[in-house]
């Protein structure tokens, strides 16, 4: 199955792993103003996998109650950018984002309307330096909130798509002094991983036989 | 005057963009390029300034700055991130690094080579 999806070589997948490692590492540092703490980053992968499996990755710990914000980006390649958390956290979150001196109530209040925002400039954050680094222009829809377990953030079963391979590459983060740990995630099915690998393959040339001018 | 400069990323993308940048700006210098800390370790002993990668499995660029610091107090060195929070600006500037921002622009480098060029002719004085 994997020959016909085409797999990543060495440098498309170091070259995926380091351009979305741009991408989250600019917009840890929005959420980092957001909650006034440091956000701690794991490094990147970047893996051609069944939406199945996928599904699976996110919930570690068997934390299968997620809460996601997911916003889909379209232009020469196209998918979905997801912030995704153990729902026990969400509240977590937009305290740390709000303040503690809010009560409970107007937290829970809050609560979407600060998902949807937080998760707005963290994304939009994170594909525009991606969009930036590859000269490219992608398209932002607004953001929405997904609860539910892997499967249904992934929607493995709607379209029973549970055994169809797409490009997934994540990145989990911490914020320090608070229990808020989550994952930003890129989904992207089979005619944009075609897109992208052509769009990187372009991008590592310039990159080798440009001997002037500017690049990145 | 020309210089040894050691790149450390675990990507070779990053290690690529860094050697085109400097066939633009500094063509004569050497790169040595590594992947991580422990071989970026083995080379520190015949180099002159050091550009860092921070986000890398294992000792993180941070941690490398540190330990090449006991044996190069003085060595220009700079951290390389797209992270550019606060707190890891300012865990380079206490080690006595620079920070320079990903994605790599040419006039970040420069600025930051530049620098270095003059600490080290100073140095040689």
């Amino acid at each position: 199955m994997t020959e016909e999806v085409g797999e990543l070589n060495d440098i498309e997948q170091d070259a995926l792993a380091e351009i979305a490692n741009m991408g989250v590492s600019r917009a840890a540092n929005s959420l980092r103003q957001m909650v006034g703490e440091e956000v701690l980053l794991s490094v990147p992968a970047v893996k051609i996998v069944t939406r199945q499996a996928a599904s699976k990755l996110v919930e570690r710990n068997n934390a299968t109650k997620l809460v996601a914000v997911q916003q889909s980006f379209e232009g020469p390649f196209a998918g979905r950018a997801l912030l995704i958390f153990p729902e026990a956290q969400s509240l977590e979150l937009v305290r740390a984002i709000v303040g503690d001196e809010h009560s409970l109530e107007d937290v829970i209040d809050l609560e979407q309307e600060a998902l949807a925002e937080t998760g707005n400039i963290i994304l939009n954050g994170c594909l525009a330096t991606i969009a930036n680094v590859l000269h490219r222009t992608m398209r932002m829809s607004l953001p929405s909130i997904v609860i539910g377990d892997g499967a249904k953030l992934f929607e493995v079963n709607e379209t029973s798509s549970g055994g169809q391979f797409v490009l997934f590459l994540y990145i989990d983060f911490n914020i320090k002094n608070r229990n808020v740990h989550g994952f930003i995630a890129l989904l992207m099915d089979l005619p944009s991983i075609a897109a992208l690998k052509a769009i990187v393959n372009d991008f590592v040339s310039v990159i080798e036989e440009q001997p002037s001018g500017h690049v990145g | 005057m020309s210089h040894r400069v050691l790149v450390v990323d675990d990507s070779k993308l990053a290690r690529m963009v860094m050697a085109s940048a400097f066939r633009r700006i500094r063509p004569e210098w050497t790169l040595v390029e590594t992947a991580n800390a422990e071989e970026a370790l083995a080379a520190v002993g015949t180099i002159d300034i050091a550009l860092i990668d921070f986000n890398m499995p294992g000792t993180d660029g941070l941690e490398l700055v540190a330990k090449i610091r006991k044996t190069h107090p003085s060595m220009p060195v700079a951290v390389v991130s797209a992270n550019i929070q606060d707190e890891i600006i300012a865990r380079a500037r206490e080690l006595n690094a620079g920070f320079i921002p990903k994605p790599l622009t040419d006039e970040a480098l420069a600025a930051f080579l530049s620098g270095a060029a003059l600490r080290l002719k100073k140095a040689a004085l």
